[in-house]
């Protein structure tokens, strides 16, 4: 048994092989580049004026209110993002998978929006909530100038998003429905359960590593969020977030050696959260697979 | 309009890239590519295929369009030269980018004949806006400055001050608002240092390598700009006003003063032919009564970039291109102002630019924005403290603007 076991996990691991070399490559030598650039004091404009500083770019960042604002508002968008997706995920999921009729269709046109280029998507909104040429306005009788203030700003950005990645999350859902035996619910509704409890207690256990894979790659995503941002605000009105903080510093004032850092700690950023969602709802990857 | 403008900028980009990864730069006639921002006129087109012409066959100068945003044109133009990119020749460049690219090493220092060509007869404030530690490294092309403008049929004069503006703007009632750029964008920072210096102080000391920003004309400023944005006078669209916002509202005819560059003034010929019979001109209102006002010069200069393989054309072209008839063409068509003194007395530009007096003396008075390798975050630092320019409180903000500047000076800490 043990030996079966152990054969698996070495077919497992050759199987993986190409694909993890191939990562490596292409990203082992960018992320060890910047970690090196991110201890030096390199300026491009002053290119004779580097030096090694160990960790001060760190620290400068860490002690700057800039950063914590930054991810402060990083936190925001993507915790209200991720979770208003996931609720609204659902019940399109879920319609995409019972559809009798034109299912292609449906899903078709649910995948809109996520087909479409972001920076496209974004200019989109930006036009909408215009307050000159914009319709919403019209639309809700107002006179606001949404992308002025900081609340209001973060609403669109917010909103931009969620109308941009909710098909992914929806797809990405539906892919878990489909792990549902049919005769499980079957017996559920002979064991007079309503469509309620189906869901909670069949279901969404059922679902849980679909939905943690979910939920986890929205909430990398949207904690690197850039172009929606870019595009409506460049970050003005306090709406800055990381990744255009990053920006900022590494392109637009060529300050490699800070922009580095700033690169390595959305990258520690991006591994937290993988490490806490893995390590907090572990169990249920394990369980999906004994279920079967 | 914009996304079809940013989608035809990403696919010339696109397609330079493409081209100039595939281009092996040694042709017969040797082409010069001159990256620099679309002109909708066609005044550079035409200078640059008269200055083609005039080489008898010794170069070829192919205009490659920059986005229209000064912020993304930087950002394109050094990500390129920070990598050596051989494609670029000519570049037209900002007037705030000379000390920048010249100390990063990417242009050419202007030396012998070709420096005189681009010196001749030029305004002294243009002129001192290509030179970076006694050496020229560029040629003046096009200069720009800010006036006001104002409804002569709802004012009899131009207000002197902007204390004066402010309450003759109050007291018109609803129209009576003043258009003004206060996005968080270089034009904030232009606004901001041309107040200070109307109020006779500056951001850095005389050496460009510390921090000046006294305190009293600092305070004045910021005590003005706060009083200016929470006034009745103001737009509440102020903190998301850039020129061109001002200016379609001030076409539209909701604001009786205006401060703006002199695009608008064929603008409103074109567009609002109603309110331009109404429309006067003054220089910039001062900060203090009796001591006029300087405001921040702008423009556009043409370097040699110093990855160039044919550099010795690349500085004969620059300075046929910047030639007065050339400029003369730009005033013309593309209501670019000239930095050749000559051609403000001509009688053709002057009915062009009925105001060329009152540029004139502006420009004499213009003030130049720091001239520092560290400008642009300098002026990301000033912009981001000073927006959005309602919730300035000027003791407060006194503090965190030279904190702010310290330690953009520095190149530590975000910005």
């Amino acid at each position: 048994m043990n030996q079966k076991k152990s054969n698996e996990r070495r077919l497992g691991w050759l199987l993986c092989a190409p694909a993890v070399t191939a990562l490596l490559v292409v990203t082992a030598y960018p992320i060890l580049y910047a970690l090196w650039l991110s201890l030096f004091r390199y300026d491009l404009r002053f290119p004779e004026q580097r030096a090694f500083i160990g960790l001060d770019n760190y620290v400068s960042i860490l002690t700057s209110e800039v950063w914590w604002h930054a991810l402060g508002n990083t936190l925001i968008l993507t915790i209200s993002s991720v979770s208003l997706e996931l609720l609204l995920g659902f019940p399109l999921a879920l319609i995409m998978h019972h559809t009798l009729f034109w299912r292609r269709a449906v899903r078709a046109a649910t995948l809109i929006p996520y087909a479409m280029v972001t920076v496209v998507a974004a200019l989109a909104w930006k036009f909408a909530f215009d307050p000159t040429t914009g319709f919403v306005n019209a639309l809700l009788g107002m006179e606001q100038v949404w992308l002025t203030q900081r609340w209001s700003a973060f609403l669109v950005i917010i909103l931009t998003e969620i109308w941009k990645t909710t098909p992914f999350m929806a797809l990405l859902l539906m892919a878990g429905l489909t792990l549902v035996p049919h005769d499980l619910i079957q017996a559920a509704r002979v064991d007079g359960a309503n469509a309620w409890q189906r869901f909670i207690k069949i279901i969404v256990p059922l679902m849980k590593p679909a939905i943690l894979v979910a939920v986890l790659f929205r909430t990398l995503d949207a904690f690197r969020i850039f172009d929606t941002v870019f595009i409506l605000t460049r970050g003005a009105q306090g709406t800055e977030t990381v990744s255009l903080l990053g920006y900022n510093t590494f392109i637009v004032s060529l300050n490699l050696g800070l922009g580095s850092a700033v690169s390595v700690l959305i990258f520690i950023g991006v591994l937290i959260i993988s490490v806490l969602f893995i390590k907090g709802f572990g169990a249920s990857l394990t369980q999906g697979e004994k279920a079967e | 309009m914009i996304s079809i403008r940013l989608t035809l900028a990403l696919c010339i980009t696109i397609s330079i890239i493409l081209y100039g990864c595939s281009s092996q730069r040694r042709e017969a006639i040797p082409t010069l590519n001159w990256y620099v921002a679309g002109e909708p006129s066609g005044a550079f087109s035409m200078a640059a295929r008269r200055c083609s012409e005039d080489s008898g066959q010794a170069y070829k100068i192919e205009q490659v369009p920059l986005p229209a945003d000064a912020d993304q044109q930087r950002e394109q133009l050094v990500r390129r030269l920070a990598a050596g990119d051989n494609s670029i020749d000519i570049i037209g460049m900002d007037v705030i980018w000379t000390a920048e690219f010249a100390q990063a090493g990417w242009i050419l220092p202007w030396t012998g004949e070709t420096a005189e060509q681009a010196k001749a007869g030029r305004l002294d404030a243009p002129l001192q806006s290509a030179i970076y530690q006694n050496q020229l490294w560029a040629a003046p092309f096009t200069t720009n400055i800010q006036l006001l403008w104002y409804r002569t049929d709802r004012v009899t004069a131009a207000p002197a001050t902007w204390d004066e503006m402010i309450l003759v703007a109050e007291s018109l009632g609803k129209t009576g608002t003043i258009q003004a750029q206060g996005e968080r964008y270089e034009g904030l920072t232009a606004f901001f240092i041309s107040l200070l210096a109307s109020n006779g102080g500056s951001v850095l000391d005389v050496s460009g390598k510390h921090i000046s920003l006294a305190q009293q004309p600092t305070l004045q400023t910021l005590s003005t700009m706060a009083r200016f944005a929470n006034s009745r006078a103001a737009v509440r669209a102020l903190a998301t006003t850039r020129e061109d916002q001002a200016r379609l509202a001030f076409e539209s005819g909701h604001s009786s003063f205006m401060v703006n560059y002199p695009f608008v003034w064929p603008s409103a010929q074109r567009n609002a032919p109603e309110i331009v019979k109404h429309m006067g001109w003054a220089r910039w209102p001062a900060a203090i009564e009796g001591k006029p006002s300087r405001f921040v010069i702008g423009g556009l200069n043409l370097g040699v970039s110093a990855y160039t393989p044919y550099p010795q054309l690349a500085f004969h072209a620059a300075a046929c291109l910047t030639a007065a008839r050339h400029q003369r063409m730009a005033a013309e068509l593309g209501g670019l102002l000239p930095t050749v003194a000559a051609l403000y007395d001509e009688p053709e530009i002057r009915a062009t630019y009925p105001f060329a007096d009152v540029l004139r003396s502006s420009l004499n008075d213009a003030v130049q924005r720091p001239q520092t390798p560290l400008y642009n975050d300098i002026s990301l630092a000033i912009s981001r403290t000073l927006h959005p320019m309602r919730d300035i409180e000027p003791q407060k903000d006194f503090i965190r603007l030279r904190r702010a500047i310290e330690r953009a000076l520095n190149s530590e800490g975000l910005l």
